[in-house]
């Protein structure tokens, strides 16, 4: 850019992709999926010139400032409760809701020694703690309970949960050693398609129900074409293979 | 509605856990503010500064490094360790003693206040009649800044009583151990039991407003800050 007549160029370009429909859309995004929405968004701004405008957040508390007029126009949240609770409030455009990821469940330790042979680990009983994600907020947490019960260890390790509000201070629990191991999520420990660092074990997703990951268009995001177009995006080739990278599953 | 079993047992904690960290705070504070008050040392900056930190600090900040430094490789975890205590995450006793350091500026502060107002005359007067140290602090001091003391436990109770952040990273939800009562707010909304946290929120703010009225009723000169 050394001459003014490049940068007049670059306005009048900037000016006709803007006259090209070029929108933005503000998207309210659980916490959990942080990693892979940057870059769904990086990619959405080069595949479709709209621009997405990321929040990430609690999905509890986007829940409560949408049903109080908070800006949003897009919501992804971590479960599939609260975009149903918003088609009930009627704060969404009808028929919009699909499940964006499946989420996966790992128990996870920092030592790289301490889960070896899978779930035996829990039978053993030879830690102090073992942390999950807050049952009744946290869909992961719901899980862990199913997978701990599923095993009949239940009774043996209640005595030693703890709890995090949400997934994302569960492996902040496990990862500092506080607690010896958690079921924390696997896209939060996962890197090129495996366990990154620590130890752990892979829960099978038949252990558990689904965690479904729900996508709604809100209200405010009605008219807004690159909503929509989001939402098309997140179901297509290069967004699904960004979220199957960070170990999500797709819906089928 | 009203309140449920597991709001009454975490608002019996959170009154434990507030009670016992505004008696350690009396004890531990006083010494502090006493020496800050009257010290003409290089470190007099230091230290109150050190103590006034949790006044500015986000207490998510506060809770991270006190989550690190009490763990199984912190230093201060060590310690716990060796000594036999074990680790004190996700325990009572390691609320107690974040809430101690979270607080701390609340008590420190208004006593040091007091002592200085207090000035060098009186416990000169005091030698003067050969009283000696713990004399002149009991018959002296003590009934001299009796307000500034009194604003201490007040806002020393009451802040402990409000504390989130740093529960929230350390203590693991644990019902009967460290699920005060702003966790448990917090965990209604995030369920979206608006009724529930509803009751808790406004017995919280109906609690702070009588907390700020008796301080001031008690106090009406004295400056709080």
């Amino acid at each position: 850019m050394k001459t003014p007549g490049n940068l007049v160029t670059l306005f009048a370009l900037a000016l006709v992709s803007t006259a090209a429909g070029a929108e933005t859309v503000s998207v309210a995004v659980a916490a959990n999926f942080t990693g892979p929405m940057n870059e769904i968004a990086e990619a959405f701004g080069e595949d479709t010139g709209h621009q997405a405008k990321t929040s990430f957040g609690s999905s509890g508390k986007f829940y409560a400032q949408i049903r109080n007029g908070a800006p949003f126009e897009v919501f992804l949240s971590a479960d599939a409760e609260k975009p149903a609770q918003l088609v009930e409030d009627g704060l969404t455009v009808p028929d919009t809701t699909f499940t964006y990821a499946l989420g996966s469940l790992v128990l996870w330790s920092a030592d790289a020694e301490l889960i070896q042979d899978g779930p035996r680990v829990l039978g053993r009983n030879q830690f102090r703690k073992l942390a999950i994600a807050n049952p009744k907020l946290a869909p992961y947490g719901a899980a862990a309970i199913e997978v701990l019960e599923k095993l009949d260890v239940d009774q043996l390790v209640t005595p030693k949960l703890v709890q995090g509000e949400n997934i994302a201070q569960t492996y902040q629990f496990v990862s500092t050693g506080n607690a010896e191991l958690g079921f924390v999520a696997l896209s939060q420990v996962i890197q090129d398609g495996e366990i990154g660092s620590g130890s752990g074990w892979v829960v099978p997703a038949d252990m558990h129900a689904p965690i479904r990951q729900d996508a709604v268009i809100l209200a405010r995001g009605a008219e807004n074409p690159a909503a929509h177009a989001l939402m098309d995006y997140l179901q297509g080739e290069r967004a699904q293979s960004i979220i199957r990278a960070y170990g999500y599953g797709l819906s089928k | 509605m009203g309140f449920s079993d597991a709001d009454l047992q975490a608002i019996w904690l959170t009154l434990r856990l507030a009670g016992l960290v505004t008696i350690l705070l009396l004890l531990i504070g006083t010494p502090i503010a006493w020496w800050l008050a009257r010290t003409r040392s290089r470190w007099k900056g230091p230290v109150g500064a050190v103590v006034a930190l949790p006044l500015v600090l986000p207490p998510t900040v506060l809770g991270f490094y006190l989550l690190l430094a009490m763990g199984p490789n912190g230093p201060v975890g060590q310690l716990t360790q060796a000594l036999g205590i074990g680790l004190l995450p996700f325990t009572f006793w390691g609320l107690v003693v974040a809430s101690v350091f979270y607080s701390m500026p609340f008590v420190v502060q208004p006593i040091q206040n007091a002592i200085e107002a207090l000035g060098e005359r009186p416990l000169e007067v005091a030698a003067t009649l050969r009283a000696g140290p713990w004399d002149r602090f009991f018959s002296v001091v003590l009934p001299l800044a009796r307000p500034g003391f009194l604003t201490a436990a007040i806002l020393g109770f009451a802040h402990t009583v409000g504390e989130f952040g740093v529960v929230l990273m350390i203590g693991g939800n644990i019902p009967g151990a460290t699920r005060v009562v702003s966790v448990q707010i917090y965990d209604h909304v995030e369920a979206m039991e608006y009724g529930q946290a509803h009751w808790l929120a406004a017995s919280m703010v109906v609690f702070s407003f009588l907390v700020l009225l008796a301080l001031y009723t008690l106090n009406p000169r004295q400056r709080t800050f």
